[in-house]
């Protein structure tokens, strides 16, 4: 199957996981195009994490569909690299090799994986530092630097595999509350470029700003789905509504 | 690996200058233990057909050294083939293939549960003491075997240290390596066997030290180590009161080579136990 840019990016049909007995997912669907920014939100528990760590096979799914760029994720021959290639991820805990300075964290897999010429890779891992502003810090190591700068470097160097779709996985969770701004900027200068965003977030307020679809989850189904508008100041489910006026 | 002890903390909160003072504070102490022990002997050798101890002891100690030095490669040797062995052993125990780690595991615990002496006679046994490949005849001499008798356990308890570090590794390195396309060995070289070597080094050098200390064990199976001299000595002068001088000159010896590995070994085991 060939895949054409009026399909959706990423696409997720009637999908189930669990983890021994415990149902995590129980028949999510949602579409994505090129060029969205979605952010899950929802109750701890309900699945979110789960749900995007299913889109670049950190999680495998019972049932159901995930296709992204029309490569079906859920296939035992699923070819890793592809789909590692298309999709990258920002993680809560950041994530980035210690013993690595910053500038090695971003040059690595472009080199090891891609097989791509060093001083090019060189040339685009620094102007990546510097689109996430972090100039000055190429030789720093990661526990020299703050949380904030830390998660800006993870997305540099998921940035570095020039991916179609960025997962966001909690990215802010983790970080003190002054730090948090500079790291929804990048996303948001992200966004502002064009990439496909899926963010799980407790943000609300990014959430309304930057999305162009919110999606609800509870106990592993989505509840709601609407435009930040709608589903923030007209909420129909009595589950979301509870759950917005608890944070809101 | 990175276990806080407190109660070790405090004892080992001593600024290095300190520490090196407390080594130099036992040697001087031994010093005169072994002082204590030669008087008698001395006083036995004012007869003037006899020659006094430390003459002995400094007449013999070149070829005492000769030995000592046997001692010290047998032992880098064997902890050089140890670790290498060690290391893929350790990474074969954590394979995702059932098979392959369970007998990684079979193999790491057979060798770490055998007294190494009995390794050491079944390396003697066992290994012809020549090999011919392709008409050239490779001779297997003992210290050769010795060395393979040695590393046997050196392996066994490096593949437990490189098991332990590697499952400390947080699995989000995994993760965050694996989200990036990096296959599994990839990510063991490239990630998380790098960041095993802090936290298995202190293990690592006091295992050093310990295989040090057991090299005199090849004595037994007829290597040329300063046991096997310093017993020769003994019997080549035939004096009773030299044995406990002699024996205790060669202790400090290895007192001497060891206790600065395992001096630094904690010193180290401080830093990473604080800052991981």
């Amino acid at each position: 199957m060939t895949w054409t840019q009026e399909q959706p990016i990423v696409s997720l049909k009637d999908v189930h996981k669990s983890f021994g007995t415990v149902k995590v997912l129980r028949g999510v669907s949602l579409d994505v195009m090129k060029g969205e920014v979605i952010c899950i939100i929802g109750p701890s528990g309900s699945g979110k994490s789960t749900l995007i760590r299913c889109i670049n096979a950190l999680n495998d799914i019972q049932s159901g569909s995930i296709t992204v760029e029309g490569l079906e994720v859920n296939d035992a021959k699923l070819d890793k690299l592809a789909l590692r290639k298309k999709v990258g991820m920002v993680f809560q805990q950041y994530n980035l090799f210690p013993h690595k300075t910053v500038l090695q964290n971003v040059m690595m897999a472009p080199i090891k994986v891609l097989r791509q010429n060093r001083n090019d890779v060189e040339q685009r891992a620094r102007a990546l530092i510097a689109k996430v502003r972090l100039e000055g810090k190429e030789g720093a190591y990661p526990g020299e630097l703050s949380g904030g700068q830390q998660q800006r470097v993870a997305i540099a160097r998921s940035l570095a595999m020039n991916p179609d779709v960025m997962l966001f996985d909690e990215v802010t969770a983790a970080l003190d509350p002054e730090t948090v701004k500079e790291v929804l900027t990048t996303i948001k200068d992200l966004a502002a470029d064009g990439m496909t965003c899926i963010l799980v977030t407790h943000e609300m307020g990014f959430a309304r700003e930057i999305a162009d679809c919110v999606y609800f989850t509870d106990r592993g189904v989505i509840v709601e789905s609407g435009p930040p508008a709608t589903f923030f100041d007209n909420a129909q489910d009595p589950r979301t509504q509870q759950f917005l006026s608890q944070i809101l | 690996m990175a276990v806080l002890h407190p109660m070790r903390i405090r004892a080992d909160a001593l600024p290095l200058a300190e520490r090196m003072f407390n080594l130099w504070t036992l040697a001087a102490l031994m010093l005169a233990f072994a002082a204590v022990l030669i008087a008698p002997a001395f006083a036995q050798g004012s007869a003037p057909a006899r020659r006094g101890v430390i003459e002995i002891l400094l007449e013999w100690t070149p070829t005492l050294a000769g030995g000592f030095g046997f001692n010290v490669l047998i032992s880098i040797l064997s902890m050089a083939i140890g670790t290498v062995l060690g290391v893929l052993l350790g990474v074969l125990q954590v394979s995702p293939l059932r098979p392959v780690r369970s007998i990684a595991w079979l193999v790491t615990q057979f060798f770490r549960n055998s007294p190494w002496l009995v390794l050491l006679f079944y390396c003697i046994l066992l290994i012809p003491f020549q090999i011919e490949i392709f008409g050239t005849t490779i001779p297997f001499p003992g210290w050769i075997k010795a060395i393979i008798g040695l590393s046997l356990p050196v392996m066994a308890y490096m593949s437990e240290y490189m098991r332990g570090a590697i499952l400390s590794i947080p699995t989000g390195q995994w993760e965050s390596a694996e989200s990036l396309g990096f296959t599994r060995s990839q990510i063991m070289t490239n990630v998380i066997l790098p960041q095993t070597v802090k936290r298995v080094l202190p293990s690592w050098m006091n295992l050093y030290a310990v295989l040090t200390m057991a090299t005199p064990l090849v004595s037994i199976i007829g290597v040329s180590d300063v046991m096997t001299l310093t017993r020769a000595a003994l019997s080549a002068e035939g004096r009773v009161d030299l044995l406990i001088p002699m024996y205790l000159y060669i202790l400090s010896w290895f007192f001497i080579y060891c206790y600065p590995i395992s001096a630094v070994t904690r010193l180290l085991e401080r830093k990473y136990s604080v800052n991981t």
